[in-house]
């Protein structure tokens, strides 16, 4: 029997991005604030640094930061004529655990969404008509305009400290910026990263083409900056251990370096981790929830009390809490009706891999994890699809994050697979070596979808959550016909062999390809096509929000962090001024 | 500007990261790489005599540059099995248990270090009447690991291409790795490729493009001697 603690005003599920983000603000307000964390509590110092941090195999190889395998797999297939297996090790996309989620091992890449990826059906029926989607898509607008969100990934972009060079203020294109962006009301707060040899070599490859290069925004740092909670970062210093590592000095964005510290002073709040969320408990009307069941490290349970339960773990870990907590109708794929699971999509990615000239010292490990130079000339509608015959697109540029040695060791076409060849072809290249990427949009498609496992159990006995995915031909046009394009900039960069990329079905789980995982509790104005409504609050549920990626009704082009810092803010605002004044629902149909 | 070969300057960095060694780890470097009796916590003799000669001929020796034998390979994949990672560490591995698809990867219930014992037995039990792995001659051994790689040889219940693909993971992890996990001995395979290993700051060189660092590389295991925090402007301290 789960003992039952003394009634909060709000608890948070995950102490990560949103769910630290959420906690600060409301916990400025006066309200009692707790946060519920799987994982371990951890901070800069001691526990991110060198020279521990600085170690490939725990980190990257054996993934020493990421959710636990043996305690929460997810299971997969393809389609769902298949039985889905647990993904048993990861590969392509890696859930963070511990304090601070993911929002510690990501790189700092700090693209806003575009104006049009809000109304993406709005703006690609009245471009190109019906008749460009393929029938099984079924993509939609998110409830919410670029415009209206404008303040609120201003607002995070100042939070993070973001070093960029603006493309677009208020209409007016600037030089050195990305002239594709959607406006912006005012510069970056700090100047862009220093260009690393590999941007460089893109960027003169990609101008000579007539592409428009621009420095990706960041948010490891150019120079030290005080954000608006007085909270500093440093410069980074390119160590290139970032992706998949916590920085060790203060120089990435993360809620430990932007958020926790201001929060953990407030005496509003707690935080509690280790502690495993099980569900959010309703009243027998089933519209309201009454708090939330967890275990403890121990395995003990509590039930804690709230009147507002937030939902803000790793997207995928959301809508298992939606589908174990029976709020909102699960997606039938045969029937196309319910909600929870639908419209779940992942990331389009590609690559080409460019083989330079033994002169050219490319030093890959002077890298920070978000210190590319890339072009949107091919991202989101950028370009006319009317002659194409699909939706969306790719960013792509030189993003090369660290040269760490395991993980990157190219070798050109026609070298075995090991031996002696291999070894002199490694030790030729290394550093004479280019990575392109290509990052782009996922069309949601009903095929796709998310739900509870009939066979698979966590270590808490419940079912795991079962992923259907497989790329949807539209994404797969997409990618190949950008493939062809990057290998063009490759040749132009000099590149003396290219490695052509491009997305391939079937969508395999052994190959790191993205954590953007998105959708599946889908924001919108429909309750039959969405979970949660334009302020991410549950129709059914309204004292319960689902906050982050999972309400992406499809995943836009770019890393999608800073757009669900954007809508964190958003929501914010949507229960400070006006849920907490009169709560019920702030969406009536 | 006067070009220098790649090995002329790779040789002398190698040259250079000796001469400026501290004394207690130029000690601690082996004199005759390779020839010093590993301890085996996991591998049994002949599991041992296996992995030896197959990781010589995945990464041989070459006139430059030591193969995964003498870099510690061999250890590396010894220790990781006898440990956390060889018990399933981060693997779910709960049934019931089914092929899968390429797509959903390994679905077999071994652990990393049955995976390993089953495979190599069956491997020596075949060979118990022929000539063992490690008696082979190079191209003999090439060929048997190319077997073993193209798949449909059952080894005790492990497909050998998935035995194969562990063996190669395990190889190439002990052979870049930081040398603290028992491999990489002496970072030469870091050397080989000019990567500089541990290093926490490249920020006064990263727009200087195309320099060669000239540096010997740095294990985590040396930050006794400074080597790592190169940048005391940016102290690991709460801001």
């Amino acid at each position: 029997m789960a003992e039952r603690l003394k009634p909060v005003d709000v608890v948070t599920i995950g102490v990560g991005l949103t769910g630290s983000l959420m906690a600060l603000e409301l916990a400025k307000t006066g309200l009692k604030v707790v946060g519920i964390e799987r994982g371990a509590p951890r901070f800069t110092v001691p526990d991110f640094q060198s020279p521990a941090i600085h170690d490939e195999l725990r980190f990257s190889v054996r993934k020493g930061m990421m959710q636990d395998n043996v305690k929460e797999a997810v299971t997969f297939r393809n389609a769902s004529d298949e039985t889905a297996l647990p993904i048993r090790r990861w590969g392509s996309f890696l859930p963070g655990t511990g304090l601070g989620g993911s929002f510690v091992h990501w790189n700092g890449q700090s693209f806003r969404f575009q104006a049009a990826d809000f109304i993406y059906k709005t703006h690609i029926e009245q471009r190109y008509g019906k008749k460009i989607l393929d029938p099984e898509l079924t993509i939609q607008d998110w409830g919410v305009t670029y415009d209206e969100l404008e303040p609120h990934f201003d607002r995070f972009e100042y939070l993070c400290g973001v070093s960029g060079k603006a493309g677009n203020i208020k209409g007016a294109i600037q030089p050195g910026g990305n002239p594709f962006e959607a406006p912006r009301a005012r510069e970056y707060p700090t100047p862009p990263m220093k260009e690393p040899y590999f941007g460089a070599l893109f960027r003169k490859g990609a101008a000579n083409l007539g592409y428009h290069p621009y420095p990706q925004p960041s948010a490891n740092l150019s120079q030290p900056y005080v954000n608006p909670e007085g909270l500093a970062l440093q410069s980074c210093v390119f160590c290139g251990f970032c992706e998949r590592y916590a920085c060790e000095h203060f120089a990435k964005a993360s809620p430990q370096t932007v958020i926790l510290p201001a929060l953990l002073k407030n005496p509003n709040y707690e935080l509690r981790t280790n502690c495993q969320v099980l569900r959010i408990n309703l009243d027998n009307t089933r519209k309201k929830a009454t708090g939330v069941t967890y275990a403890d490290a121990t395995g003990r349970e509590f039930e804690q009390p709230a009147d507002l339960v937030l939902i803000t773990a790793f997207p995928l870990n959301n809508v298992r809490l939606l589908l174990l907590s029976g709020i909102g109708k699960p997606y039938d794929p045969k029937t196309g009706e319910g909600v929870v699971g639908r419209n779940y999509c992942y990331q389009t990615t590609g690559g080409a891999t460019v083989f330079m000239d033994e002169s050219i010292n490319v030093n890959p490990f002077m890298a920070s994890g978000a210190n590319g130079t890339m072009i949107d000339d091919f991202g989101g509608d950028n370009f006319d699809h009317g002659p194409l015959g699909f939706i969306g697109g790719q960013y792509v540029g030189a993003i090369m994050t660290g040269g760490r040695p395991i993980e990157f060791h190219p070798t050109p076409p026609g070298t075995p697979n090991w031996g002696l060849k291999w070894k002199q072809a490694v030790a030729r290249h290394y550093n004479h070596t280019v990575l392109l990427q290509q990052h782009g949009t996922s069309t949601a498609s009903r095929l796709n979808y998310l739900d509870l496992d009939p066979t698979y159990k966590d270590a808490w006995g419940l079912p795991l959550l079962r992923m259907t995915f497989d790329f949807p031909e539209n994404d797969i046009r997409m990618s190949q016909y950008i493939a062809d394009k990057v290998v063009e900039i490759g040749r132009a960069m000099g590149g003396k062999a290219v490695i052509r990329g491009g997305t391939k079905r079937p969508y395999t789980t052994t190959v790191y390809q993205s954590t953007h995982n998105a959708g599946g509790a889908a924001m919108g104005d429909d309750p039959r096509t969405s979970v949660v409504n334009r302020y991410l609050q549950c129709w059914d549920v309204p004292n319960v929000f689902s906050v982050g990626a999972s309400a992406f009704p499809q995943n836009g082009a770019y890393n999608y962090s800073v757009t669900i810092g954007a809508l964190t803010y958003w929501a914010l605002d949507a229960i400070k001024n006006r849920y907490l004044k009169a709560p019920g629902p702030l969406v009536r149909i | 500007m006067v070009e220098i070969s790649r090995r002329t300057v790779l040789k002398a960095a190698s040259l250079v990261g000796v001469a400026v060694l501290p004394q207690s780890r130029a000690a601690a470097a082996p004199t005759s790489a390779g020839t010093q009796p590993i301890l085996y916590l996991f591998l049994n003799s002949e599991e041992a005599a296996f992995v030896e000669a197959a990781v010589s001929r995945l990464i041989p020796d070459d006139d430059q540059w030591p193969g995964a034998l003498k870099a510690g390979v061999p250890g590396y994949i010894d220790k990781q099995l006898a440990g956390a990672w060889g018990a399933g560490e981060r693997l779910y591995r709960s049934g019931p248990w089914r092929p899968g698809t390429p797509s959903q990867g390994y679905q077999l219930p071994f652990t990393p270090a049955e995976l390993f014992r089953t495979s190599l037995a069956a491997i020596n039990k075949e060979l118990a009447h022929a000539t063992p792995f490690a008696r082979m001659s190079s191209e003999q051994q090439d060929a048997y690991l190319t077997h073993l790689e193209k798949g449909g040889k059952d080894l005790g219940g492990v497909p050998s291409d998935v035995f194969f693909t562990h063996l190669w993971e395990s190889t190439l992890e002990g052979f870049f790795s930081d040398p603290v996990y028992g491999g990489n001995r002496d970072m030469a395979a870091w050397r080989m490729i000019g990567f500089p290993g541990a290093y926490a700051s490249y920020y006064d060189v990263v727009d200087r493009h195309g320099i060669k660092i000239d540096r010997a590389p740095t294990s985590i295991g040396e930050d006794p001697h400074g080597g790592i925090h190169i940048n005391p402007g940016i102290p690991a301290r709460e801001p």
